[in-house]
């Protein structure tokens, strides 16, 4: 999501932050948990920790609200150090993962705990847990107890309680990882609502990335106890800087090969002559990972069954891989193609990548020509790639078959195989209904995509 | 439905004469008309009667009861920080010696408890009466308290401490307003424990006790040395009611309020 009002206290070089992270590292006896790691976080932002599990995310969010301090660098909060500031003087309140509401305690007493603890006069507190209730709509259920109310209700206790006293910095573990999908949806939205209405500063942890995605003004991609990136989201999504990134965020195809430096001068043809030889580069063609074969398998006996007799009943297992038959050994290895389309225009520079021998290179033309001779990865996002029965006049072409094709409603994955037996994915969004779409299983198909549709990485 | 087996009905009958009979036998003979008494002379409450009218008995019953009371709840407040300590205070070099050194005392032989606070309190010269009673039952009950609230300690989420303190509590308050109502329950088990062990100790109390602090399990035993009587009888059953009627009550009481309680926490804890 792109931020349409220009928020961002991080491009701005007199900026002060709120919080300062200056080369934090966090030992738990031998085990390093947070890695010498370094981060701004500024006033106003909601600001997501996004990270597979056991990388680091509580850890920092318990060194933000004291539970744990530093072994060695410094947390600054406005400019101060609060490594020895203990929990209950910090103007940060943490909604915690497992949302921590006081048992015995009803709903606004829970919501009043910390403004009773301020000493304040009670009609300000009373003022105040009224107008906590009415935020997170919880007027109705103020008399409860918290097992008296359902998850989402809870939830939102715990979220009013943590922002009843207005902290500076609200931290929040995880928020949302017990509710279902679509209570989480609303709730994503009720927050960033909550925290524009508020002015808070929001950390989030979270492990969802379409949640970071969603909510976030910047994400801070962490890998053990170091982070890898931080960025705006679209920025995380269309121009990852490492591999890591690319592949946890979202779906994405890596083509492996060897960068060569385009010319800066006028566009040559795309495969002018004979694709002249190219010198094999070890792991130059290194087939894709297949994120498909995660999926529980039935066993050969299960397998054979529903293939000989089941499936005239049940039909076709929905994840089963419609396989292609073996190719007959008279086929031709290169299919000849029909008459090329115009070309089209491909600016200059870049790189271009040599990734298969019986293949034209990829044109990267956004892609660094100091990479010349280095391995690289082209990570293309499966909804950048177009698919066609016909050649299409495109800059970048692959030729393979269909192997699959993932319906999910709003979008169709195809699941391409090329002629060395990587799989591509290719994503189109379903305009036309299925019955009429032209595309289907065992399909020759081009894939083509534009020479500034992948981002270069390198290995 | 399972069946009962010959054999499980012949254990469970004599299981249960074993454990009853002897009370049952007291408590009829407690009814006796007669002095004697291992005769029967026809029912009467003549003995309940006497028994109000013996000051000593009287006196006796209400030394215990205070000793008793303060005891029980000096060992609960101090159990309970012990058994704070030792769940939560974090790591320190020879934790696991001390959290071994509360619990010892549940295993030294009475005599010896007894024998080493008396000795105590001469080296120190403290006249020895309802005072040093009241200390020794602290000091044996306490551990017992102890390792009932760490029981539930242990059982109990660490983080609702965490967020009482994340919201400006101090320690103190996060103890007072947050853990305690909740472990409250196995704090009172741990208080009742406490009470009816002192209620009922004769050892420790025979070795602490002075001039003026005669115990009822002490006073009791030197009147049965002189022989049985009747009243004994009366007296003893009367403790056998209110014991029994105390542990029904309370354990029904905190059984019911410990499983509330892990409901709602549980249900306050995680969504859905
Ligand atoms: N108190 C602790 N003692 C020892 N190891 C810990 C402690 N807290 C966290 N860790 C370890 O630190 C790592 C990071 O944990 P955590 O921050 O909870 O990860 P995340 O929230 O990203 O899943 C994990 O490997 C975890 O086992
Ligand atoms: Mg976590």
């Amino acid at each position: 999501m792109v931020n349409e009002k220009s928020f961002a206290p991080w491009d701005d070089p007199d900026a002060r932050p709120l919080i300062r992270f200056e080369r934090v590292t966090k030992r738990f006896g031998d085990f390093t948990a947070i890695d010498d790691l370094t981060l701004d976080i500024y006033e106003r932002e909601f600001f997501a920790l996004l990270g597979p599990s056991g990388c680091g995310k509580t850890t920092m969010m318990r060194m933000l609200a004291g539970f744990e301090e530093p072994s060695e660098g410094q947390i600054l909060l406005s400019g101060r150090d609060i490594a020895h500031v203990p929990p209950n003087k910090r103007a940060v309140n943490m909604m915690f993962q497992s949302y921590a509401l006081f048992p015995h305690l009803s709903v606004w007493d829970n919501i009043a705990f910390g403004l009773r603890r301020e000493g304040k006069p009670k009609e300000q507190i009373e003022a105040r847990v009224q107008e906590m209730l009415r935020l997170t709509r919880l007027e109705k259920f103020a008399r409860r107890k918290p097992h008296q109310i359902s998850g989402g209700q809870r939830q939102r206790v715990a979220l009013a309680r943590s922002l009843a006293k207005a902290p500076k910095l609200l931290l929040l573990d995880e928020p949302l990882g017990a509710l279902d999908r679509k209570l989480r949806e609303e709730t994503q939205f009720e927050l960033m609502d909550i925290q524009e209405k508020t002015g808070t500063t929001f950390v989030i942890v979270t492990h969802d990335q379409e949640e970071a995605m969603t909510v976030a003004s910047r994400v801070a991609v962490m890998d053990e106890g170091r982070i890898v990136q931080v960025a705006t989201p679209d920025v995380i999504y269309e121009a990852p800087t490492s591999v890591y990134v690319a592949d946890f965020i979202g779906d994405v195809n890596l083509i492996r090969g060897t960068a060569r430096a385009r010319d800066a001068g006028p566009a040559p043809e795309p495969d002018a002559a004979a694709p002249e030889a190219v010198d094999p580069v070890p792991g130059a063609a290194a087939p894709l990972p297949q994120p498909e074969g995660r999926r529980p398998q039935p066993n050969a006996m299960g397998k054979w069954l529903h293939d000989r007799v089941l499936y005239r009943i049940l039909g076709r297992r929905p994840d089963e891989p419609r396989q292609l038959p073996p190719p007959e050994p008279a086929r031709a290895p290169a299919q000849p193609a029909p008459a090329p389309a115009a070309t089209p225009e491909i600016p200059p520079g870049g790189i271009e990548i040599r990734w298969s021998e019986d293949t034209p290179p990829l044109i990267a033309a956004n892609g660094d020509p100091a990479l010349d001779g280095k391995p690289v990865v082209l990570a293309l996002r499966p909804e950048k790639l177009g698919i066609a029965r016909e050649r299409p006049a495109a800059a970048n072409l692959l030729q393979g078959k269909v192997i699959d094709i993932g319906y999910l409603g709003n979008i169709s994955t195809y699941h391409v195989e090329l002629p060395d037996g990587t799989m591509v994915k290719a994503q189109i969004t379903n305009t036309r209904r299925v019955s009429r779409r032209d595309i289907t299983w065992e399909d020759e198909v081009w894939l083509s995509f534009s020479p500034t549709a992948g981002v270069v990485l390198e290995e | 439905m399972t069946r009962f087996s010959w054999f499980n009905v012949t254990s469970l009958t004599l299981g249960f004469a074993f454990l009853y009979l002897p009370m049952v036998i007291l408590v009829i003979y407690s009814f006796n008309a007669s002095q004697l008494v291992t005769v029967w002379a026809g029912f009467s409450t003549r003995w309940y009667g006497e028994l109000f009218r013996n000051e000593e008995f009287l006196d006796a019953a209400w030394v215990t009861v205070q000793v008793a009371f303060y005891s029980s709840t000096i060992a609960t407040v101090l159990g309970t920080m012990a058994a704070h300590v030792m769940v939560r205070g974090g790591r320190f070099r020879g934790r696991t010696l001390f959290s071994g050194m509360i619990y010892a005392p549940l295993v030294m032989p009475e005599v010896i408890t007894g024998l080493s606070l008396l000795l105590l309190f001469i080296g120190i010269g403290m006249d020895r009466g309802v005072v040093t009673v009241v200390l020794a039952h602290t000091t044996f009950s306490m551990c017992y308290v102890s390792v009932v609230v760490s029981s539930r300690l242990v059982a109990f989420d660490r983080s609702l401490e965490e967020a009482a303190l994340d919201l400006g509590a101090s320690p103190f308050d996060a103890f007072r307003l947050v853990t305690l109502p909740i472990i409250a329950p196995a704090v009172i088990s741990g208080w009742l424990l406490a009470f009816t062990l002192s209620l009922d100790d004769l050892v420790i109390a025979s070795f602490t006790t002075g001039p003026g602090a005669t115990t009822l399990p002490i006073k009791i035993f030197s009147a049965v040395r002189l022989g049985v009587s009747p009243e004994i009888n009366a007296l003893s059953t009367l403790l056998i009611g209110i014991v029994t009627v105390g542990v029904v009550t309370t354990s029904l009481v905190t059984k019911r309020a410990a499983v509330q309680r892990a409901r709602e926490e549980q249900a306050a804890q995680r969504a859905t």
